[in-house]
C-alpha cells in the first residue's frame, strides 16, 4: 500500500476568509477515498488547489512522491490527476464524443486513436447512445456522466470526483455506483467528495472529514460518521451529546418496554 | 465521415479557378482578386476568432504589417517579392506571438482583448503615419515593374489566381487544424478555457500558437495586397476597414468553419458592390461609406437570425429539406 496522493499543511486564503487550514490528507494507491464536510467546508477549495487551479498559500502537494505544488494544472494533468467540476463546466457547443475526445487527446496525438478511446470511455459511463447528442442539450444526470467521461479519458491515475452523484435522483445514483467502483476496479485511484452519505458508506475505503477548512476525522467511514466531532461539524455544536442522550433514553425505553420497538 | 476529406476544398477553388476563364471585365476580375484578398485575411482571423473563440478588433495589425513588411522590404533593401512575402509572413507571426504574449499571460478575455487588439492596431497606424520608414502620411509606392519573377502580372487573372492559391493552402490548412489534436485544445479552450485546462491544454500556448498563425496568415493578405496595388499608406493598411472585415466575413460566412471566411467575404463584398452601383445609379453619384451600412445590416441580421452564419443557415434548411422527405 503506497501513497499515490499526499497533501502536507495546505492552506488556502481567500483575502481575509480562510477556505482551507492547514490540511494534511493521504491517498492511497487503489483506494477510494473519500472527502466529507459540510458545505462551505473547503472541500471544493482543496481540489482546486491539488489539482493545480489556485496555488496553495501555504503548504505542499505530492504525487507519486514528487512535489507538485508548483505545477500549472494542465502539467498535472499530464501526470495523471484528473478533475471534475462540481459545477459542471460542459464545451457546450461541442457534441459528447467531442467533449470525450478533448480529454483523450491528451494521451492521443491521432484523431481516431483520440475518437475511438472517447467512444470507449462513453459507453464505460453509459453515455453510448448520447455520443452524437450536444454537450449543451444532456440532462443534469447526463452533465455529471460527461464531467467523469472526460476526465476519465485523460487516462489519469488519481481522479478526483467533486459530487459527481449530487443533483441525482436515487436511481441514477444506484446506477452510478457501479460505474465508479469499476473506474477503481480499473487501476484508477479515486479521491471523492459527495454528499450522498449511502454513496460515501459503500464506496469508500478511507474518508477524511473537512469542517471550516480543516480535518477534524479520518478513517474507515463506519467509524467516522460515529465521530462526535464529525456529527458535531455537520449538526451543530452539542448534537452528538444529544444524540447520545436520545440514544440512551431510547435504550432505557425499549428496555422497560421490551418489544415494542419491533411491535 | 467522407473518405475523401479534401474534395469539398478541391470543388471550390476548381470551381473558382475557372471562373476568370469566361471573363475579360477587368471590373470582376478585380473585385475576384479583392475577394480572395479578404478572404486571406479574414482566414487568418477565423483561425483566432472562430476557433479559438479569441475576438480580435484589431487584425489590421497583422494585415498592415504584412503589407508594409512587403512594401519595405522591396523599396528599402531591394529584396525580391517572392522572397519578401515569406519574410513579411514571419514579420506577421512575429507581431501575434508579441501581442499575445502580452495580452494573454496577463489573462486577458473576450472585450478586453478585442480592445487590446484595436489599440495595438490604432498605435500601429498612428506610427506609421508618423514615421518617416514607413513614408509617413504620403505612403509608399513600390515601382511599377511587371513581371512574374516581380510578381506583378500584366494578366489580371494571375494576380487573381496566385491569390486563390493562398486562400486554397488556407482552406486546406483550416481543415487540418479542425481534425488535429492543436484544433481540439482551440476549440476547447473557446468552449470553456478552465475545463480545457483540467483536461490537460495549455490553454496559453494553444493560444499563442493561434495568434501566431493568424497573424502570419492575415500578414499575407496584405502581401498580396500590396502587390496588387503597389501603393500603400498607414489607413489603407492599419486602417479599421481590413480589421472590420477580417473579423465580419466569417462571422457572417460562419464563424470556426473551414468555408465561413470565403463565403463570408463573397457575400460581404458582392452585397457591398450591389449597393454601391445600386446607389450609384439611382443618386447620380457615388456615396462613399453606403457599403458600410450593408455591413451593419448584415451584422446585425446575423446576430439576429443566423448565429451561425450562411453556412449554418444552408445547413438548416439541408437538414429541413432531408428531414421533410420521407
Ligand atoms: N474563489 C474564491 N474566492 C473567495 N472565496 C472562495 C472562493 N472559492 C471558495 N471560497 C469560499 O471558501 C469557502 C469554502 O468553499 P468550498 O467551495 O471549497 O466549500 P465546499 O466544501 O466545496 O462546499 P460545498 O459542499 O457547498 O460544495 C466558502 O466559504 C467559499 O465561499
Ligand atoms: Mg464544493
Amino acid at each position: 500500500m503506497s501513497t499515490l496522493l499526499s497533501v502536507q499543511g495546505v492552506s488556502k486564503r481567500f483575502g481575509g476568509l480562510t477556505a482551507v487550514d492547514n490540511a494534511s490528507l493521504e491517498v492511497v494507491d487503489g483506494s477510494i477515498t473519500g472527502l466529507i464536510g459540510p458545505n462551505g467546508a473547503g472541500k471544493t477549495t482543496l481540489f482546486t488547489v491539488i489539482a493545480g487551479f489556485e496555488p496553495a498559500t501555504a503548504g505542499t502537494v505530492r504525487f507519486e512522491g514528487r512535489d507538485i505544488t508548483g505545477l500549472p494544472a494542465h502539467v498535472r494533468a499530464m501526470q495523471g490527476i484528473a478533475r471534475t467540476f462540481q459545477i459542471v463546466q460542459p464545451f457546450a457547443g461541442l457534441s459528447v464524443r467531442e467533449n470525450i475526445a478533448v480529454g483523450a487527446f491528451l494521451r492521443h496525438k491521432a484523431r481516431h486513436a483520440a475518437l475511438e478511446q472517447a467512444d470507449a470511455v462513453g459507453h464505460q459511463v453509459g453515455l453510448g447512445p448520447l455520443l452524437d447528442q450536444s454537450a449543451g442539450q444532456l440532462t443534469v444526470a447526463g452533465r455529471k456522466r460527461l464531467e467523469l467521461a472526460r476526465a476519465l479519458a485523460t487516462a489519469p491515475r488519481l481522479l478526483l470526483l467533486d459530487e459527481v452523484l449530487a443533483g441525482l435522483n436515487p436511481s441514477e445514483i444506484r446506477d452510478m455506483m457501479p460505474v465508479v467502483q469499476a473506474i477503481r476496479s480499473s487501476g484508477v485511484t479515486i479521491l471523492i467528495v459527495e454528499h450522498v452519505m449511502q454513496a460515501v458508506m459503500s464506496l469508500c475505503d478511507t474518508v477524511h472529514v473537512l469542517a471550516q477548512g480543516r480535518i477534524i476525522a479520518a478513517g474507515p467511514p463506519g467509524a467516522v460518521s460515529r465521530d462526535p466531532a464529525v456529527i458535531e461539524a455537520y449538526l451543530g455544536h452539542g448534537a452528538a451529546a444529544r444524540m447520545q442522550a436520545q440514544d440512551i433514553r431510547q435504550a432505557e425505553a425499549r428496555g422497560r418496554n421490551p418489544g415494542a420497538h419491533h411491535a | 465521415m467522407s473518405r475523401q476529406p479534401y474534395m469539398p476544398i478541391a470543388l471550390v477553388v476548381v470551381g473558382l479557378a475557372l471562373l476568370p476563364l469566361g471573363l475579360t471585365s477587368n471590373t470582376v476580375l478585380n473585385f475576384l482578386a479583392f475577394a480572395m484578398i479578404i478572404t486571406l485575411a479574414a482566414q487568418g482571423w477565423n483561425i483566432l476568432g472562430g476557433y479559438g473563440g479569441q475576438f480580435s478588433f484589431g487584425h489590421a495589425v497583422f494585415f498592415g504589417t504584412g503589407a508594409y513588411a512587403m512594401a519595405l522590404l522591396q523599396v528599402r533593401f531591394g529584396i525580391n517579392p517572392w522572397l519578401a512575402l515569406p519574410l513579411a509572413m514571419a514579420l506577421g507571426a512575429g507581431v501575434g506571438f508579441a501581442i499575445g504574449y502580452l495580452s494573454f499571460r496577463a489573462r486577458l478575455r473576450g472585450s478586453y482583448f478585442a480592445l487590446v487588439t484595436l489599440a495595438f492596431a490604432e498605435v500601429f497606424r498612428i506610427s506609421a503615419n508618423a514615421w518617416g520608414f514607413t513614408g509617413g502620411a504620403a505612403g509608399v509606392l513600390v515601382p511599377l515593374r511587371i513581371g512574374a519573377e516581380h510578381m506583378q502580372f500584366a494578366d489580371k487573372r494571375l494576380a487573381y489566381w496566385l491569390a486563390l492559391t493562398f486562400v486554397a493552402a488556407t482552406l486546406a490548412l483550416t481543415h487540418a487544424l479542425s481534425r488535429s489534436r492543436f484544433g481540439a485544445h482551440l476549440v476547447a479552450v473557446r468552449e470553456n478555457e478552465e475545463a480545457a485546462r483540467a483536461l490537460g491544454v495549455d490553454a496559453l500556448a494553444v493560444k499563442l500558437k493561434a495568434i501566431t498563425l493568424s497573424g502570419a496568415i492575415t500578414a499575407s493578405a496584405g502581401c498580396l495586397y500590396t502587390q496588387k496595388f503597389l501603393y500603400l499608406d498607414a489607413n489603407l493598411a492599419y486602417g479599421p476597414w481590413i480589421s472590420v472585415e477580417a473579423l465580419l466575413a466569417p462571422i457572417i460566412g460562419g464563424l470556426g468553419t473551414v468555408f465561413g471566411p470565403l463565403v463570408g467575404a463573397v457575400v460581404l463584398l458582392g452585397l457591398g458592390e450591389v449597393t454601391k452601383t445600386a446607389f450609384a445609379n439611382l443618386t447620380g453619384g457615388a456615396i462613399p461609406g453606403v457599403d458600410l451600412v450593408v455591413f451593419g445590416v448584415l451584422l446585425i441580421l446575423c446576430v439576429a437570425y443566423a448565429p451561425r452564419g450562411v453556412l449554418g443557415l444552408a445547413q438548416g434548411w439541408l437538414g429541413r429539406l432531408k428531414g421533410a422527405r420521407p
